[in-house]
């Protein structure tokens, strides 16, 4: 184990990855000379050269379909996304092509790609650059979305997105990249994809929660246990495939749930998870599951706005404490 | 390339009755009268080649070579068509001959081909990419972006513009500013050609040259292919948008019979070769035709295999 920041997880990750398979390379805006907006490629150029790490013009549709294009026919791209804000402007050629063409193919050609980048709420990166792009892309069948929330899934599950077969969303986040944590060195060490993680033991409620959201909740569950609440903290860490199992044995055992979401809730995750939760464990659940979301609004830029925008600590805590209230608790 | 374009067109005639008939549903589009491009372009290629195709793309797969029962079949959408009736006439594909697909988005193949092309480079395995699109898709931004970075890159691609006048209704007078397609070409500093689309040995050498600069290392071309479209937009399309003397000068030019007038006048063919390549031709569709027939739908449960690839890709 090192002590390393989530970037330069990310970073160990895509330079092992690049060691072991000659297939793989990285191709995107300023990911070369300029070693990518948040340096999460810094140093591949020198030590892989310009054929495996490729700076491209500014056409994210159209490096996303080169990327498409090279991975049909042999080789392993990591596709970055500047932000992934932009990725929208390439969502014809990941849903369109990328997510169907094994299908349509008949199984004849897959497609095995990552792309990967930032994505959600940063610091005052307003309307444009601070959107939760998963929701975008986990409703497509064909596509695997993976979110990691620590330097440790950011490695382990960078190095199975790029091992896939199949085209993998993997968005990080720009406030993330300077976080710290402990990253086997272990170059086999990978986290397989569609596993969550349970990250606090609890007894009470279950509280499923990613990326920056997962921090707050695990600041909010230390300032419940004072309480007395004993909260469980979920990270699904992969959002398509979902691991329902995990999720479900939680409930099963806290029989009290409460999904955090960045984004916009109307038909967000906690929509998906409250519903399969429902389908599954609806007789064992004591209160009705609880959505903290941002809301219904473009993030705006003002920082006091900023913060009403985002689910904070005092409304994950009203939520949790208001489902265990529900029955007597 | 005459019996090649006599495949060509007498299989899409044959479709076109088959939609007609019910047999084939769908949103069919033939390329009826633009056989010489299809023909022209797989003449110049090598089998290990790739081509990128769009919704009006059977035949360009018939002229690489693909399996016309497993094209028919794949139309009827039964289970062992060449996608086992999960792809269909917008979105068949073929690896086998190199036929990396079809695609019902326009222009998404010319950023595909530079794709293709990066990895024939870092393979170094001399082969080279035909991307085709039609003149209506030459105006989306993925034909700029596919363009710029293939030339930027010196990649072994070739883009195949088949200007047949009309996307589906709009002239292309009425959406193309500059009107040539191929003098886009020289905005990014790449040889543009336009080329009489309706004769194969004109497309033929322009694609040769094409495909051997791509082939030395030197980047790659933009052909323009001059034709015309003979039928609707679509199967079924009624056509009150453009003149009925359009399709009839097409027939004029027809480039099958243009080349049949040649090689009579060299005495290369005669009525009974001509009838020998034609009758061949017809045993293979109706051949195709009866296996697609006779072919059963795929079982409920196909609907959710390939969604994902769970081997290791092929080194
Ligand atoms: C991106 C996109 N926009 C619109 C369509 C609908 N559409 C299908 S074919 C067609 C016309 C295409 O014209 P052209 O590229 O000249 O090819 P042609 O049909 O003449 O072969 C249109 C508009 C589509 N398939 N994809």
């Amino acid at each position: 184990m090192a002590v390393m920041t989530y970037r330069e997880a990310l970073n160990m990750a895509l330079r092992e990855e690049m060691r072991r398979d000659g297939r793989v390379f990285v191709i995107g805006e300023e990911v070369g000379l300029y070693e990518g907006a948040y340096k999460v490629t810094q140093g591949l150029l020198k030590e892989f050269g310009p054929r495996r790490v490729v700076d491209t013009p500014i056409c994210e549709s159209g490096f996303t379909g080169v990327g498409i294009g090279a991975a049909m026919v042999g080789l392993r791209p990591v596709v970055e996304m500047m932000t992934f804000n932009f990725a929208i402007i390439a969502l014809d050629q990941i849903v369109n092509t990328a997510a169907k063409l094994h299908y349509m193919s008949g199984g004849q050609f897959n497609v095995p790609i990552v792309i990967r980048g930032p994505g959600g709420p940063a610091a005052q990166l307003a309307a444009q650059h601070s959107q939760s792009m998963e929701t975008y892309f986990y409703h497509v069948p064909g596509l695997k979305v993976v979110r990691p929330t620590t330097p440790m899934d950011a490695k382990g599950l960078l190095k199975s997105s790029i091992r896939d077969d199949n085209p993998v969303i993997f968005i990080e986040s720009e406030t993330l990249y300077p976080v710290k944590g402990e990253v086997p060195e272990d170059p086999d060490f990978v986290i397989p994809l569609g596993k969550a993680v349970v990250r606090r033991e609890g007894k009470d409620v279950t509280v499923i929660a990613y990326m920056g959201m997962m921090y707050r909740a695990m600041e909010v569950a230390e300032d419940l246990a004072k309480e007395g609440l004993s909260v469980e903290l979920v990270d699904p860490r992969t959002l398509r495939p979902m691991d329902t199992e995990t999720i479900i044995g939680s409930v099963r055992k806290t029989h009290r749930l409460v999904v955090v979401e960045a984004g916009a809730g109307f038909a967000g995750m906690g929509s998906e998870i409250a519903s399969f939760v429902t389908e599954q464990a609806f007789d064992d659940l004591d209160a009705p599951v609880e959505r903290v979301t941002g809301a219904n609004a473009p993030m705006p830029y003002a920082r006091n706005l900023e913060k009403l925008k985002t689910p904070s600590k005092d409304k994950i805590a009203a939520a949790v404490r208001r489902v265990c209230g529900a029955n007597g608790g | 390339m005459y019996a090649g374009m006599l495949r060509v067109r007498l299989f899409e005639e044959r479709v076109r009755e088959l939609f007609a008939g019910g047999r084939i549903p769908g949103f069919l589009h033939t390329s009826v009268g633009q056989e010489a491009v299809a023909v022209g372009v797989a003449a110049a290629l090598r089998p290990d080649d790739y081509v990128l195709s769009t919704h009006r793309g059977h035949g360009h797969l018939v002229a690489k070579g693909g399996s016309l029962r497993g094209l028919m079949a794949e139309l009827y959408g039964k289970a062992n068509g060449i996608c086992h009736g999960k792809g269909g006439t917008m979105h068949i594909a073929d690896a086998s001959v190199g036929y990396l697909g079809a695609n019902g988005v326009l222009a998404a193949g010319c950023v595909l081909a530079p794709g293709v092309g990066l990895s024939i480079k870092h393979r170094k395995s001399g082969q080279v990419v035909v991307t085709f699109f039609g003149d209506g898709a030459a105006n989306r931004g993925p034909f700029h972006e596919g363009v710029n970075m293939a030339a930027l890159w010196k990649l072994p691609v070739v883009f195949v513009c088949e200007n047949n006048r009309w996307a589906s209704t709009t002239a292309h007078a009425l959406s193309a500013a500059g009107g040539s397609i191929a003098a886009r070409a020289a905005g990014y500093g790449i040889p543009g050609e336009a080329t009489d689309g309706n004769d194969v040995l004109a497309v033929w050498e322009a694609v040769t040259r094409a495909a051997e600069r791509a082939r030395r290392g030197d980047g790659p071309s933009l052909v323009e292919a001059h034709t015309v479209r003979w039928v609707g937009h679509f199967e079924g399309d009624p056509q009150a948008y453009r003149p009925r003397t359009e399709a009839a000068e097409g027939r004029q030019r027809d480039p099958i019979a243009r080349l049949e007038a040649a090689l009579r006048e060299q005495h290369r063919l005669d009525d009974a070769h001509a009838a020998r390549i034609r009758d061949g031709v017809i045993a293979e569709i109706d051949d195709a035709v009866a296996h697609a027939e006779g072919s059963p739908l795929p079982q409920p449960h196909d609907a959710l295999t390939d969604l994902f690839a769970h081997y290791p890709w092929r080194d």
